[in-house]
C-alpha cells in the first residue's frame, strides 16, 4: 500500500508574526520556517504504518517555491521514500492545492492520502476535506487514531463533543490532530541519508491546473492588544476586584 | 442576496451556535433560508422556524445524515447551495468537515472562521493564531464561509415565524459510516456557550487536581476547559482544548491556572471580557494578557478562592 502525504512549509510555531508597517501582509523575512506541526505528525503517521509493514511506500508532496524542499527533506529524513515538488511562485489558494494534489493522488494512486488538519499559518482547515469532494474519497478529519483493516480504515476523530469513530473505504483521506502520535525527531545519519533519496520537481502545467485565486487579501492588521492588567495580592483582593471593579460576579 | 445558513444540532436541539451564525447572515443583508439536515430533527426544525430573521427552514430528515457525515451532507448543501449567494455554517467540528467539501463541489474557495462582516463579499478573519487580522474579500459567485461563533451576538431565538419545507432529496454515503462515538457527559454549561470559564493546564499535574477547579465551577456556574498539555498528559478530555487548534472561548470571565499562555492557547480565550491568571511564575506570559494576576501556587488559591466565592 502507498501513502501520499501533503506538507506545507510554514513559519516555525514559536515566532509571534509582526504585521508589515504598510499592512500588506505579515512579516516573513528572516523568519524562522518549520514543516507545519499537523504535517509533521502526518508524516510520522505514515511512516508507523510502513514501519508495522501496513504500506511499502511513502511519498510526500508540498506545494509552492523551491525553499519547499527543504520541508521535503526534512520529512525524508523522518522516514519518508520520496518526495514531489510542485514548483509554483504563486500562493496557490487551498482550491488550488486540493486540484494540484488531486493530479498527484491520479499519478500516484495512493490507497491513503495524509494531510495537516490544519497549517498554522492560514489556519484554514479545508484542504483535505476539498480533496475529498474533488476525488470522491471519504475522509477522516482530526484523527487521534487510525486503525487500518482490509479494505477500508478506521478513523478516530476529535470532535467538539468528544469522540467519533468512522469506518472509511479505501482509498481515503486522514487529517491528523494533536494527539495522533507523537512525532520522533531526524536523526543525523537519517538527515544525511534523506539527501540522496528522490525528490522530482513537477509543475502545475504539468498536472493541468491552473493556480488561480478568487479570494484577495485586502488588508492585514494586527489585532486589538489586550493590556497587562494588575497584580492582585491575594484572593479575597482577586474576589473583591471581580466583585467590585470588574462586575463579573 | 440569499442566504443558506446550515443549521448546528444533535438531532434534538438547535445549538446556540446557529443564532450567532444567523447573525453573520444579518450582517450580509438578504433573504435567509436554514437548512436543517439530520435524522428525526423535526424539533430542531421548528426551533430554527422561531429564530428571528429567518424566512424558511428546510428540513432534509433521513437517516442518511443522521450523523452529519462529511461525504453526503457536503454533497446535499452544494445541490441545495447552488441557489444562494452565500452559504454559512458555523466553524465547529461539524462545520469544518463538510463546509470545504461543499466548496469545492462548487468550485469555489472557502471562507474560514470569519470573525466580522465587512461588506457582502469582504469579511475578517484571524490567521497565525490570531496574531493578524486579514481582510479578505470573496470574488466568487457564491461565497462558502464559516463563522466564528464567539465573534457574533446571537439573533433572538424567538418571534420569527418561518415556513418549515422537507427537502426530498437524499444522497447516500457509500464510502463512509458511522462506527460510534465517546460523548463527553457533563452538568456544566458548554465551554463555548459559558458565560465563566476556569481552565487549568500542566501545572494542575494530574486529571485528578482538576476536582479543585470543578469544585470553584460549581460556585460559579463555569464551564472547565484545558491547556493542550493537560490534555496531551491525559488529565482530561480532548474536547476541553481551548486554543488555536482547540475550541474558541469568549466569556465574560475567563480564569486561567496553571496556564503559561503560550500565543496557541491565548488564540482560543483572548477575546474573553474579563482575564484572570493564576500562576506562580510571575514572568509567565499569561500576566500580560490578564486583566487580574495572582502570583501563587494554584493549590493554596483554589481551595481558597472556593471558600471565598
Ligand atoms: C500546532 C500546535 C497547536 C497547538 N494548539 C494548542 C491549543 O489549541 N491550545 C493550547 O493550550 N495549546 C496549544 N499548543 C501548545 C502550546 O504551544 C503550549 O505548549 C501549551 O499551551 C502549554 O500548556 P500549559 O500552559 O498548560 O503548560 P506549560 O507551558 O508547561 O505551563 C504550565 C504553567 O503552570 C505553572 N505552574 C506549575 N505549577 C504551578 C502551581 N503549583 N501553581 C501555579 N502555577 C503553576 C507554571 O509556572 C507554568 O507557567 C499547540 C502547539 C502546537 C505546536
Ligand atoms: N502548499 C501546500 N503543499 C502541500 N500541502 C499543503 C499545502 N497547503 C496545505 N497543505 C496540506 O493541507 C493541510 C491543511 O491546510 P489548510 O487547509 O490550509 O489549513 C496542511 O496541513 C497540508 O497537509
Amino acid at each position: 500500500m502507498k501513502i501520499l502525504v501533503a506538507v506545507k512549509r510554514v513559519i516555525d510555531y514559536n515566532v509571534k508574526v509582526r504585521v508589515k508597517a504598510d499592512q500588506s501582509d505579515v512579516d516573513l523575512a528572516n523568519v524562522k520556517m518549520a514543516l507545519n506541526p499537523f504535517c509533521e505528525i502526518a508524516v510520522e503517521e505514515a511512516v508507523r504504518l510502513k514501519e508495522q509493514g501496513i504500506a511499502d511506500e511513502v511519498v510526500v508532496v508540498s506545494i509552492g517555491p523551491k525553499a519547499v524542499q527543504e520541508q521535503l527533506r526534512t520529512a525524508l529524513a523522518l522516514g519518508a521514500d520520496r518526495a514531489i515538488q510542485v514548483e509554483t511562485e504563486e500562493l496557490p489558494d487551498s482550491l488550488a492545492v486540493a486540484k494540484l494534489l488531486k493530479g498527484v493522488v491520479e499519478k500516484e494512486q495512493p490507497q491513503l492520502v495524509i494531510l495537516g488538519k490544519q497549517a498554522i499559518d492560514s489556519d484554514n482547515n479545508q484542504t483535505g476535506q476539498m480533496l475529498g469532494a474533488l476525488t470522491g474519497m471519504p475522509q477522516g478529519t482530526f484523527a487521534s487514531k487510525v486503525d487500518m483493516a482490509d479494505g477500508s480504515v478506521n478513523v478516530t476523530r476529535e470532535v467538539d463533543g468528544g469522540l467519533q469513530t468512522v469506518k472509511l473505504n479505501l482509498p481515503a483521506i486522514v487529517t491528523t490532530d494533536l494527539r495522533l502520535n507523537e512525532p520522533r525527531y531526524a536523526s543525523l545519519p537519517n538527515i544525511m541519508k534523506a539527501k540522496r533519496k528522490p525528490l522530482d520537481v513537477t509543475t502545475p502545467d504539468e498536472l493541468g491546473v491552473a493556480v488561480t485565486r478568487t479570494v484577495k487579501l485586502l488588508k492585514v492588521e494586527a489585532p486589538a492588544e489586550r493590556s497587562a492588567g494588575v497584580k492582585v495580592a491575594d484572593v479575597a483582593e482577586l474576589v473583591e476586584k471581580l466583585k467590585n471593579e470588574a462586575k463579573v460576579l | 442576496m440569499s442566504i443558506l445558513v446550515i443549521a448546528e444540532h444533535d438531532n434534538k436541539e438547535l445549538s446556540p451556535a446557529t443564532l450567532k451564525t444567523l447573525a453573520a447572515a444579518q450582517a450580509i443583508g438578504g433573504d435567509i433560508d436554514v437548512l436543517v439536515a439530520g435524522e428525526g430533527c423535526q424539533a430542531v426544525a421548528e426551533a430554527a422556524a422561531k429564530a428571528a430573521g429567518v424566512s424558511k427552514v428546510r428540513v432534509a430528515d433521513n437517516a442518511a445524515y443522521g450523523h452529519f457525515l462529511a461525504e453526503n451532507l457536503g454533497s446535499l448543501v452544494a445541490e441545495l447551495g447552488k441557489a444562494y449567494s452565500h452559504i454559512l455554517a458555523a466553524a465547529t467540528t461539524t462545520g469544518k468537515n463538510f463546509m470545504p467539501r461543499t466548496a469545492a463541489l462548487l468550485d469555489v474557495a472557502q471562507i474560514s472562521d470569519i470573525i466580522a462582516v465587512e461588506s457582502a463579499d469582504t469579511f475578517k478573519r484571524p490567521i497565525y493564531a490570531g496574531n493578524a487580522i486579514a481582510t479578505v474579500q470573496s470574488e466568487d459567485a457564491i461565497k462558502v464561509i464559516t463563522v466564528r461563533a464567539t465573534a457574533f451576538d446571537a439573533v433572538a431565538a424567538d418571534g420569527g415565524n418561518a415556513s418549515i419545507e422537507a427537502v426530498e432529496q437524499v444522497i447516500s454515503n457509500d464510502v463512509a459510516a458511522f462506527v460510534g462515538e465517546e460523548l463527553a457527559q457533563s452538568e456544566r454549561p458548554d465551554l463555548t456557550a459559558a458565560r465563566v470559564v476556569i481552565s487549568g493546564g500542566r501545572g494542575m499535574q494530574n486529571g485528578e487536581n482538576f476536582q479543585l477547579l470543578e469544585k470553584v465551577a460549581d460556585k460559579l456556574g463555569a464551564a472547565v476547559g484545558a491547556s493542550r498539555a493537560a490534555v496531551d498528559a491525559g488529565f482530561v478530555p480532548n474536547d476541553m482544548q481551548v486554543g488555536q487548534t482547540g475550541k474558541i472561548v469568549a466569556p465574560e470571565l475567563y480564569i486561567a491556572v496553571g496556564i503559561s499562555g503560550a500565543i496557541q492557547h491565548l488564540a482560543g480565550m483572548k477575546d474573553s471580557k474579563v482575564i484572570v491568571a493564576i500562576n506562580k511564575d510571575e514572568e509567565a506570559p499569561i500576566f500580560q494578557v490578564a486583566d487580574y494576576g495572582l502570583v501563587a501556587d494554584l493549590f493554596d488559591v483554589l481551595p481558597e478562592l472556593e471558600q471565598q466565592l
